[in-house]
């Protein structure tokens, strides 16, 4: 049972203020919900909202053209904690933002709405809004999923990367065909410019490491198709799956770190097999020519085109554009983490995050997730030592076991408080330390139960040994204690 | 719609596991090194990599000094079949197969210092296949000659596997005499089980090669390896199958299985989910835009290269320390207090039976 506190903050522009407010500006207002996991979780969310008009250097902010200038204006001007999130409410006949889009998400943490009639319609638009930009109940689930009784949530649900103190990227690139094309690409240089500044946002959530490696001769396990129409190779939906199998051998996880690794494909098919096009259920080329796989990573075909002239000296050489390329790794990327497009209303208007791949308010949704799964793993976790120690008695506890446990318990304890005040940066930190002590006094090598004893082996083991050496001293013993109480009967018998 | 309703029989895992574990010695237990290398190569040919395998050979069988044909393991008669392969990648060998080695494999407990490709790194999302070969009783499975493992042990480290949710589903395959026994105290859910006969019943192996000298194969995992090879990654038999395979008229023995503990229906679940590897896959529709002329240069100053020591190898062993050691003193413990009492009592007993004047031949 814990709470997740959001602050927000809602300012009202001048001519933006819906007429039956209960209550004059300034105000402060608590909206509660209540999550329910499984039997034993409930979540409550609490959304403090401070209502308040706006200053003047916010309406100097907000009186631009544009709803990206007004966003870039603006951020100076907010309390930009994690966590926390500011609403502007600007006039419904404003032209900040276009025909019919009444919701419009920065990348920071803030967003501007058009207020439109009364109290309630803006209510549930505030309400819509926050929760995209912190986390719903089905994200929450889906971030306990393990705990979730299961046929709550599909089986597609559990597929975002679990939260991890570090992961490992992998970026490869597969050259079946050496002899047709000599491929190069740049991938340090891509790595810095394009994959670091996403990485850079991401180093709250955990720690990155990244690699690359060029492999040849490696082929996909799936012959792809010719199709006549478009005299062009097609790789149908359905044979996907089979297409990484005999390239993970190859692609050498097994010598990367402890840490979760994500490998992302680049694979320019061989002379014989291009261009090769991947095919979506409904039989319609993809645009991106790319599929992932949940927590594991994702592949993208890139097709060289064929030379000019047929005398072309082969290989031909292949500078690969890594922007095109870039773009859909690190989109692959988003969406491994669980951070999708699809799911907002049509009247809402997400600003790309550039360059930087993810917006603020993304990364606090990411961290709400990982928090709260963080939290959970460690009490469960904890519980089953509990539990292990409880039925194993002849366990021996070292110190230093005993210290992670409660090094646990208190940054679990400390991390809960964080949470239901709303200060999601340190909440995070302390889920963090929570979940590496109470894996390390879990996982601790010292703790292996090869006690079982069970009684028949008691006795089989015992009994052969001490038996024959335990008749002469009963017997020995019996024949003393006759004598005592005979002497005692007969104390003076003297010659 | 029909969609859902297929999803939802379909299994959640997103990556497979194998832990294949023969646990005898001796060139007559050739057959149970041939057993696990068979299930090892089924299991590779469907699409698990080695670094999602861990195999646990109790002894060497390939190279042993009396194989008339080295570097080979044979499973069929007439060595049609070399299940010893090129690429075989043995995790665990010889006298590291042991029951503690097992059990911290499948809880996790390891060491820190082991390597990667001797830990199973499953996570709730993993189908994990068990496969046990190796003598047996009613509860036990016997390791190296010299220990065993309980059904007990057995099932509590299921327990610790799934608190820990380290499995999403379990099959666990054992081919040993009275195999059905291990599999009794499981109380985990979503385990599957399977073995190659019950208790009280032998299981048997299946014939002699008379080149090589020694049984090749158990009944039961050849008839399983038989069905295997039939089975290709994007084939859709289901366990049911599986569970007839080797009825009693071939296999003597009476293969059982335990689906209790399983939530899906045996009828849905495909061999591949275990045996295989076949992901789940998602099309790629969204794209971010990046921007190149501001990429690079907007990005903060570049970080100074840190200052690296070059690189030296490391000491392995402090063999100086090693040379120089005296042998470390054991700390004198005064005898426990169940043994000073035996001791009393037995020299209290003498003296009281055959009187005190003894004792002054003793002091």
């Amino acid at each position: 049972q814990f709470q997740l506190a959001v602050p927000v903050a809602v300012v009202f522009a001048p001519g933006s203020v819906p007429g039956d407010l209960p209550r004059p500006l300034p105000f402060r207002d608590v909206q509660e919900m209540e999550i329910s996991v499984n039997l034993r979780t409930r979540i409550t969310s609490r959304y403090e909202m401070v209502c308040r008009s706006t200053t003047a250097q916010e309406e100097a902010a907000l009186d631009v053209a544009t709803a990206r200038e007004a966003d870039a204006a603006l951020r100076p001007l907010q309390d930009a904690s994690l966590g926390s999130l500011t609403v502007y409410v600007v006039p419904e006949t404003s032209s900040l933002l276009p025909q019919g889009i009444s919701v419009y998400v920065g990348k920071h943490r803030s967003a501007l709405v058009r207020a439109g009639g009364d109290l309630a319609a803006l209510r549930t638009r505030l309400q819509q809004l926050t929760q995209v930009m912190s986390f719903t109940a089905s994200s929450i689930a889906a971030a306990l999923s393990d705990r979730v009784p299961d046929g709550q949530l599909g089986p597609d649900a559990r597929r975002h990367l679990k939260s991890s103190l570090g992961y490992e990227i992998t970026f490869s690139l597969l050259n079946p065909d050496p002899k047709s094309h000599a491929v190069d690409w740049d991938i340090e240089d891509a790595v810095n410019r394009y994959v670091q500044p996403v990485l850079d946002k991401l180093s709250l959530l955990a720690n990155f490491s990244v690699d690359s490696q060029i492999l040849y001769y490696a082929v996909l396990g799936v012959t792809p198709r010719f199709d006549k129409e478009s005299s062009s190779f097609l790789l149908s939906a359905h044979s996907l799956p089979h297409v990484i199998n005999p390239v993970e051998a190859r692609l050498g996880s097994s010598a990367a770190s402890l840490y979760p690794v994500l490998n992302f494909l680049l694979y320019v098919p061989e002379r014989s097999h291009s261009p090769l096009y991947i095919q979506d259920k409904d039989g319609a080329p993809v645009s991106t020519n790319a599929f992932h796989s949940p927590r594991w990573g994702g592949i993208m075909v890139y097709n060289v085109e064929a030379p000019a002239s047929p005398q072309a000296s082969l290989p031909l050489h292949v500078d690969v554009d890594m922007v095109r390329v870039m773009e859909v790794f690190l989109a692959q990327l988003r969406l491994l983490f669980g951070l999708s497009r699809e799911e907002l209303p049509p009247e809402f208007l997400v600003e790309s995050p550039g360059n930087e791949g993810l917006a603020d308010w993304e990364l606090d949704r990411l961290l709400w997730a990982h928090t709260v799964e963080n939290i959970v793993t460690v009490s469960t976790t904890l519980t089953s030592l509990a539990q292990l120690l409880d039925k194993i008695g002849n366990i021996v506890i070292k110190d230093d076991v005993a210290s992670e446990v409660y090094r646990a318990v208190a940054s679990v304890q400390n991390a809960m408080a964080k949470l239901a005040t709303g200060h999601l940066h340190s909440a995070f930190q302390a889920s963090k330390e929570a979940v590496t002590s109470s894996e390390r006094a879990f996982f601790d090598p010292s703790l292996l139960h090869l006690l079982y004893f069970p009684d028949d082996q008691k006795f089989a083991i015992y009994i052969p040994l001490f038996l024959p050496m335990a008749v002469p001293i009963l017997l020995s013993l019996a024949k003393i204690v006759r004598e005592a109480r005979q002497h005692k009967k007969e104390p003076t018998k003297m010659d | 719609f029909q969609d859902q309703a297929e999803q939802f029989f379909r299994s959640g895992h997103t990556n497979n596991w194998a832990v294949l574990v023969c646990t005898s010695r001796f060139w007559f237990n050739y057959r149970h090194v041939a057993n696990t290398l068979s299930v090892y190569r089924s299991v590779k040919r469907l699409g698990i990599p080695d670094s999602h395998i861990v195999l646990m050979l109790a002894d060497d069988m390939a190279c042993n000094p009396r194989n008339p044909k080295p570097a080979t393991v044979f499973s069929h008669k007439n060595m049609e079949l070399n299940v010893y392969g090129d690429d075989v990648e043995v995790d665990y060998r010889s006298y590291e197969v042991t029951v503690e080695n097992f059990l911290r494999v499948l809880t996790g407990r390891i060491p820190p210092s082991t390597p990667r490709s001797k830990r199973l790194l499953s996570d709730d999302r993993s189908n994990i296949l068990i496969y046990m070969t190796g003598h047996g009783g009613n509860g036990f499975l016997k390791f190296q000659d010299s220990e065993e493992i309980t059904n007990v042990e057995l099932a509590d480290a299921f327990e610790q596997m799934w608190q820990k949710r380290r499995y999403n589903e379990l099959l666990f395959i054992i081919d040993t005499c009275q195999g059905a026994s291990m599999y009794e105290r499981f109380y985990s859910p979503n385990i599957m089980a399977l073995a190659s006969s019950q208790v009280g019943e032998d299981s048997l192996s299946h014939q002699p090669d008379l080149g090589i000298g020694v049984h090749l194969m158990d009944r039961y995992t050849f008839y399983v390896l038989e069905f295997l090879e039939e089975i290709h990654p994007a084939s859709q038999t289901n366990m049911n199958d599986l569970f007839q395979v080797c009825p009693k008229s071939l296999c003597v023995s009476t293969p059982g299985h335990r689906t209790d503990l399983f939530q899906r229906d045996p009828q849905n679940v495909l061999i591949t989910d275990f045996f295989g590897s076949v992901r789940k896959v998602e099309i790629t529709t969204e794209t971010i835009s990046l921007d190149s002329d501001l990429a690079g240069f907007e990005s903060k100053l570049p970080k100074d290269e840190l200052a690296t020591e070059p690189l030296k190898y490391a000491e392995q062993l402090p063999v100086a320390q090693i040379i120089h050691q005296k042998p470390k003193q054991k700390d004198w413990h005064p005898p426990g207090g169940f043994i000073l009492g035996l001791w009393a009592l037995i020299i209290m007993v003498f003296f009281k039976t055959y009187g005190i004047k003894h004792m002054k031949h003793i002091f």
